[in-house]
């Protein structure tokens, strides 16, 4: 059986959402497109547009008004084990060491977690250059060191599809930048099917094969854009004129947009 | 490049005062133990004053004993009287006190999973609460009758309510995010409560047992004053009606005694099975 190109695949996706007055607010409309395998899309858009939903649809946290959302061609009913979640706060939890963390999901899914699972984490934090801080508390890590044990959490199930709500967007500048290319790092070690939700410019056009530019209040597609850059992409991929050319194209379409 | 080597050397012990030139360490030591004893310092000074306007003003025994009479006093109590009033005193609070702990957690847990349930029980929860329990003891001494029985149920009215509502709310703060893990990995809605809710709550659990146990000792005194053939409440009721008001202050002193060391066992737990739940500060 040959594998379909696209892993996952939004179809004439409609999502509405009942306020406690009993009015509706419609967050996403007629949203169609196709993820491949191993892509990294990015989707770009001002707060509201309905981002997070698409990640939570995947995820099988909450389920379209109409169309559907499915992961290689199987409608999403529930929540699927191919799937790794970062989210925009790393959430870790303050009683377990780093370690315990990583090897949270299975500890949390399955009741137990065996030397063999240990030992996979601690490649995890490896890969995610934590490898010294296993034993670490929390709180004796720094907000992006944070995010790095929250990415490797996410990846401890060995997922095909890792969903990413605004990881960096709550870190400092400086860190932000060390950790996209830390995460392209990452992603190139393990290619994985990412969806990367983000709402700054540059983050999204350094990191992603394909960018998919969202309209406000109702959430639609309004553009969808291919990002030639070769890779791999680092620190001179910033300076790059064609890097410019499409971050400024995607200012102005979210520009006019604003002024209009 | 990367974050971590930066972070290695700044969470590293900081250097200790020893290895700082010998003139810098008198001062930051000197303030270090003034800080330590001035809570002590400040006591003694109380007790002199109580004891130095006693005298001064030659207050009557009956009105204002001085700490050197209640001393004496309390020296007059036999060891073995003294050890048969705490232990029933202590034996009433503790039971409360460990039955209010294993209802309210349980309760709390179902309040938080049931919509129907804390619309229900919750009023009354209140209602229990707002009702005056030293209004309500003779009552439920006739009822439940002269055992420790009825001590131990007024104790438990007195502790539960804080531990319901700081469960309850440490349940409802756990981040929306790790619910949202909990739910991709169709861990169940018992491990949800069990490894995410639950060890979050800790925290609210704690700031209520350290508050419940001092209420505890409260209610086994109200307990006692009403219906009691021992214990340090029925000690210091049975002191004043005699007008032994020395006697009587010295079994409040021992009673202060109790809670504050049963409020350093609360807080010496923490630290030991759960010191994550600390600031780092305190740890």
């Amino acid at each position: 059986m040959s594998e379909p190109s696209h892993v996952i695949r939004f179809s004439g996706l409609e999502q509405t959402f009942g306020r406690d007055d009993g009015s509706k607010v419609t967050a996403l409309e007629d949203v169609t497109f196709d993820i491949g395998r191993n892509e990294f899309l990015a989707v770009l858009g001002p707060s509201g547009c309905g981002k997070s939903t698409l990640l939570r649809l995947i995820a099988g946290l909450i389920f379209p008004t109409r169309g559907e959302v499915s992961i290689y061609d199987l409608a999403v009913s529930e929540p699927r084990d191919e799937i790794g979640i970062v989210f925009q706060r790393p959430t870790l939890l303050p009683w377990f060491d780093v370690l315990g963390n990583v090897t949270f999901p299975l500890r949390h899914k399955y009741g137990r977690v065996t030397a063999e699972d240990k030992a996979r984490a601690r490649e995890l934090l490896t890969l995610v250059g934590l490898s010294d801080f296993a034993t670490k508390r929390i709180d004796e890590l720094s907000g992006g060191m944070q995010q790095r044990v929250a990415i490797a959490r996410a990846l401890l199930l060995d997922p095909d599809i890792l969903l990413m709500d605004e990881p960096f967007s709550a870190l400092d500048a400086l860190t932000r930048d060390e950790m996209s290319f830390e995460l392209l790092r990452i992603w190139s070690e393990r290619l994985k099917t990412v969806l990367f939700i983000t709402h700054s410019i540059p983050e999204a056009v350094l990191l992603a094969d394909r960018i998919i530019v969202m309209t406000p209040r109702p959430g639609r597609v309004r553009e969808m854009i291919d990002v030639e850059l070769p890779r791999p992409r680092s620190i001179g991929t910033l300076s790059e004129p064609r890097f410019h050319a499409l971050a400024n194209h995607i200012r102005g379409q979210l520009f006019t947009r604003a002024v209009a | 490049m990367r974050s971590p080597t930066i972070s290695v050397d700044s969470s590293s012990p900081a250097p200790s005062p020893e290895t700082k030139a010998p003139a810098a360490v008198f001062g930051p030591r000197l303030r270090l133990w003034a800080d330590r004893l001035s809570p002590a310092g400040a006591f003694v000074a109380l007790i002199v004053v109580w004891e130095g306007a006693c005298r001064i003003f030659s207050i009557p025994t009956f009105l204002l004993p001085s700490p050197t009479a209640i001393v004496a006093a309390g020296l007059e109590v036999s060891p073995v009287q003294w050890l048969s009033n705490i232990s029933a005193t202590l034996r009433v609070a503790l039971m409360g006190y460990f039955v209010a702990i294993a209802v309210s957690i349980p309760l709390a847990v179902a309040l938080v999973n049931s919509r129907f349930l804390s619309r229900t029980l919750y009023p009354i929860l209140v209602i229990v609460q707002s009702t005056p329990i030293v209004a309500v003891a003779p009552i439920i001494v006739v009822t439940l009758g002269a055992s420790d029985l009825p001590r131990v149920v007024i104790t438990f009215l007195i502790t539960f309510f804080p531990i319901v509502v700081s469960t309850v709310t440490g349940l409802t703060a756990t981040p929306e995010e790790l619910i949202e893990l909990s739910r991709s990995l169709r861990a169940g809605r018992a491990r949800e409560m069990l490894h995410i809710r639950l060890p979050f709550a800790v925290p609210y659990i704690f700031s209520a047992l350290k508050i419940s146990i001092t209420l505890a000792i409260i209610g086994a005194v109200v307990a006692e004053f009403v219906a009691a053939e021992h214990g340090l409440g029925f000690f210091i009721a049975f002191s004043t009606s005699f007008f032994k008001i020395p006697q009587a202050f010295a079994g409040l002193a021992v009673l202060v005694a109790l809670s504050l060391v049963l409020f350093r066992v609360c807080t010496l737990a923490q630290r030991w099975f759960v010191p994550w739940s600390l600031p780092k500060s305190q740890r």
